[in-house]
């Protein structure tokens, strides 16, 4: 039979030989053993110290009493310990992350399922409610029978999520190691639906869960986030782990993160990460965020104009790159002067022997990195392009702007 | 094709280096930085001044002249106070106030402030759509025309709008206060006697002294606002590093919603009471009496002042009450969802809407009822809040070192105990005491 948690808290406890025991005022979950089992049980017994019923020492449930196999003097007394997950405390009320439904919500109720195995009764954990049904039953157990609320509650929409889908946000890092809470099934979600539910949590949840994803991952979260938010987050973190977090990231999206940083916290970051890096950043950080070098990145694939089809995915395969983000290749000439640009997909259709200076793109567009923004936008509006070069006075290309920097810097002026 | 030899080449491109233009960055930065968290503290301290509030202050200027203005200035420490703490709840915990009563004290409690929030609400809005109608009558528009667009509009704004057009709509509306600065300037006051009253308190006691002077605390110091403050500074996304620039606006807040207070009581004084229009009840009344004491503008003045306030009251307040309810109890909340995402959201802010302006379209509206009964539901509800608040603010384990000083617990729980006790006695007195002039 289905069990609420509502419903349990106050009920009344009798030992084997019927006797009186308490009421039910908190139970656990002990997710090193079981996952989903509730292994203890709180009794209060007004002034004197309360007891503890472990699952085995359970006889029955229904609703409002519940009866041991064991006689009173059996239970232990209750000791408070952090590798046990209070429902009461640490999930009802609190905000949990939906990970099917991809977003936060808030725990009106838990529903249970009862198990009877050789002798005793146990509780296992089915679903969280966050609906209408988990708030009724809140609001008025105790002055309506549960047999009404049930009634009521049939009527009601439903809103539950499963138990295997909900991820439980604790910020303190030892709490979240006992109660075995990992967040590999966040880093399964798209980054940026990550970033999204972290800007539905707390401060310190965020920290959280921050410092508890894998570098790519986070780096890639802290990339969609809000940046006054990305900005908090980065100051707490321990400089080592930002910088790694940061070596993640794409250069110009760390600089942009950087660049809001604190003086004190800037140096330190700096100072951890690797030199190639570290100066990359440095040269972004010297232009201004409205103009082209403010919005190019220096991460791009670039080729002499000479080079064969062939011999261009064969050094593209030996690079590092961001597969992802890579539709256009610069190409350079003799002089390592900006020589046009060819599109991925003519790639890919180009004879094994073609050269690059067929392949490429007309006309031919670059832009100084003091170029204003608007004319970056104009540029990509006219030309419908991806991807576009930025060069400097003597013609080398130190940087490109992709089409998502352009995204960016238009949804942000709206 | 040497990366490091192009990396050299491109080191020495630099744009914008010289000094001139990063002084120039820097301020802008600076400016960015600042204005990215200024707004709450503004907005929901110049709301204060609402339609209610307008009349309070009316009436005190037109009973007592000069006489209540020392109130001011500890009105301003209580209101900073309380502010204050929301304000740094907000910023540090990054949650607004009813998730964390709803957290720390669970759903009974939640249940009760947001169901007593809902209807104490309800019937401050429909206060201010009774303001409405009273500023446009003195345009010579008649209610049923004016209720209704105001309604729309008001509506409209918040669905169509993002928070930040809606936050630079709330700053235009907060400078349009000055006209009630203008209007103290027409009415020429007797400034020095203003300026000595403002410092120097004198306490009458009798018992419409009292309680006009609990009135203007209890209008000026409402429970819903806190709630407004701190979803405010949650939704800019504050953080601990700005809490100072976040304390400076609620402080500029505090001070300019008294200022206006000040101008408000300085013209009524300085005309009503100087001329003897003893026994106004109303803001409109005020502004009828003003134009021939102080000329057709200041009237007018004060009239569109009374518009705006109003207009402006009735956009927040529905707004910030179904977000408080929705997002305390667990529902989808926020303009930023979508109709069939948020229903219970937008539910709960249309019914607002319609109801408190249609109660004002009704003929033999219970108008004077509803003022009351906003006003004890306001004393039921403000005791709870701001002990919930203090309680929270109090936690280490939520705000670490940010918890009250032992100097601001001590300030803080005396200005809540005397807030509680004025507001239990004006409670008091709009059950029992029915004669007594309108707070």
């Amino acid at each position: 039979m289905e069990l609420y948690a509502t419903e349990l808290m106050g009920a009344k406890v009798f030992d084997a030989q019927g006797h009186y025991v308490g009421r039910i005022r908190e139970f656990f979950i002990e997710p090193a053993d079981q996952p989903n089992r509730v292994s203890h049980f709180l009794l209060s017994r007004g002034n004197f110290p309360p007891l503890v019923a472990r699952h085995d020492q359970i006889a029955s449930i229904i609703v409002g009493t519940v009866r041991l196999n064991v006689s009173e003097r059996a239970l232990a007394l209750y000791e408070p310990n952090e590798s046990l997950l209070a429902v009461q405390k640490d999930l009802l009320d609190q905000q949990i992350i939906d990970t099917r439904g991809r977003k936060v919500v808030r725990v009106n109720d838990v529903d249970l399922v009862e198990q009877r195995t050789n002798g005793n009764t146990e509780l296992r954990l089915t679903q969280v409610d966050v609906g209408l049904p988990g708030a009724v039953r809140r609001l008025l157990h105790g002055f309506v029978s549960p047999a009404v609320i049930r009634k009521l509650q049939r009527r009601l929409p439903q809103s539950t999520i499963r138990w295997e889908f909900v991820n439980l946000v604790e910020p303190d890092p030892l709490r979240r190691v006992k109660l075995r809470i990992t967040h590999e099934k966040l880093e399964d979600l798209h980054p940026a639906d990550l970033a999204d539910i972290i800007e539905d949590l707390s401060a310190a949840e965020r920290q959280g869960i921050i410092a508890s994803l894998d570098e790519q991952t986070a780096g890639a979260v802290l990339a969609e986030l809000d940046e006054r938010l990305t900005t908090q987050i980065v100051e707490k973190l321990d400089p080592g782990k930002a910088a790694d977090i940061l070596e993640e990231m794409a250069p110009d999206a760390a600089a942009d993160l950087l660049a809001d940083l604190p003086k004190r916290t800037f140096d330190e970051v700096l100072d951890e990460m690797p030199g190639q890096e570290a100066r990359e950043v440095r040269e972004l950080l010297e232009f201004d965020p409205s103009t082209a070098g403010g919005m190019m990145n220096t991460d791009f694939a670039f080729v002499s104009e000479a080079s064969t089809r062939d011999e261009v995915l064969q050094w593209l395969r030996e690079q590092e790159l961001n597969l992802d983000q890579l539709d256009t290749i610069v190409l350079l000439d003799s002089a390592a002067q900006f020589a046009g640009t060819v599109s991925v997909s003519r790639l890919l259709l180009a004879a094994p022997e073609q050269r690059m200076s067929e392949l490429k793109m007309e006309p031919l567009l670059s832009l100084e990195p003091n170029a204003d923004g608007d004319e970056v936008v104009e540029l990509f509006d006219k030309y419908n392009l991806r991807t576009l070069t930025v060069i400097d006075k003597s013609r080398h290309p130190v940087g490109a702007i992709a089409v998502d920097d352009v995204v960016s810097r238009l949804v942000k002026s709206q | 094709m040497d990366w490091r030899a192009i990396a050299n080449r491109f080191a020495t491109v630099r744009s914008g280096g010289t000094d001139l233009q990063k002084r120039i960055r820097g301020l802008r930065r600076r400016l960015t930085l600042l204005l990215a968290v200024v707004g709450p503290g503004l907005i929901t301290s110049n709301v204060d001044n609402d339609a209610g509030g307008i009349s309070t202050y009316t009436q005190a200027g037109a009973h007592y002249g000069y006489a209540l203005l020392w109130s001011l200035i500890p009105m301003t420490i209580a209101l900073y106070v309380t502010e204050e703490m929301c304000a740094r709840m907000g910023v540090i915990t990054g949650k607004g106030l009813s998730d964390l009563i709803r957290e720390e004290f669970g759903f009974r409690p939640t249940f009760f402030v947001m169901i007593t929030g809902f209807f104490v609400d309800l019937a401050n809005v429909v206060a201010e759509f009774a303001g409405v109608a009273a500023a446009m009558e003195i345009f010579h528009v008649s209610k049923y025309i004016a209720v209704p667009i105001a309604a729309v509009v008001v509506w409209v704004l918040v669905l169509k709008g993002t928070y930040r057009q809606v936050e630079v709509i709330f700053f235009f509306a907060c400078g349009f206060y000055v006209t009630y600065i203008a209007s103290a300037f027409m009415a020429k006051p007797d400034w020095l006697l203003a300026a000595r009253a403002t410092v120097i308190p004198s306490v009458q006691f009798n018992s419409n002294y009292l309680l006009m002077l609990t009135g203007l605390i209890g209008t000026t110091i409402a429970p819903w606002q806190f709630f407004y403050l701190q979803a405010g500074f949650v939704e800019k996304k504050v953080g601990p590093r700005q809490y100072p620039q976040a304390r400076a606006d609620v402080l500029v807040g505090s001070i300019s919603c008294m200022v206006i207070v000040f101008f408000i009581i300085v013209c009524t004084a300085a005309t009503l009471y100087a001329h003897g229009f003893t026994n106004i009840t109303e803001a409109k009344d005020a502004a009828k009496a003003l134009i021939p004491l102080a000329g057709p503008w200041a009237g007018y003045l004060f009239a569109f002042g009374l518009l705006n306030a109003s207009v402006f009251a009735a956009s927040i307040l529905p707004l910030s009450t179904a977000h408080v309810i929705c997002e305390g109890l667990g529902f989808e909340a926020g303009i930023d969802h979508k109709f069939e995402d948020a229903k219970i959201f937008y539910g709960l802010y249309t019914v607002l809407i319609a109801v408190g302006a249609g109660v004002v379209l009704l003929p033999n509206a219970p108008l004077w009822k509803i003022l009351i009964f906003s006003q004890v539901g306001n004393g039921i509800w403000l005791p709870v809040v701001v002990i919930f608040i203090l309680l929270l603010v109090n936690r280490r384990d939520l705000m670490g070192d940010y918890v009250n000083t032992v100097t601001f617990n001590i300030i803080a729980w005396v200005t809540a105990i005397f807030m509680i006790a004025l507001t239990l006695f004006l409670t008091y007195a709009a059950i029992f005491m029915p004669s007594a002039p309108s707070p």
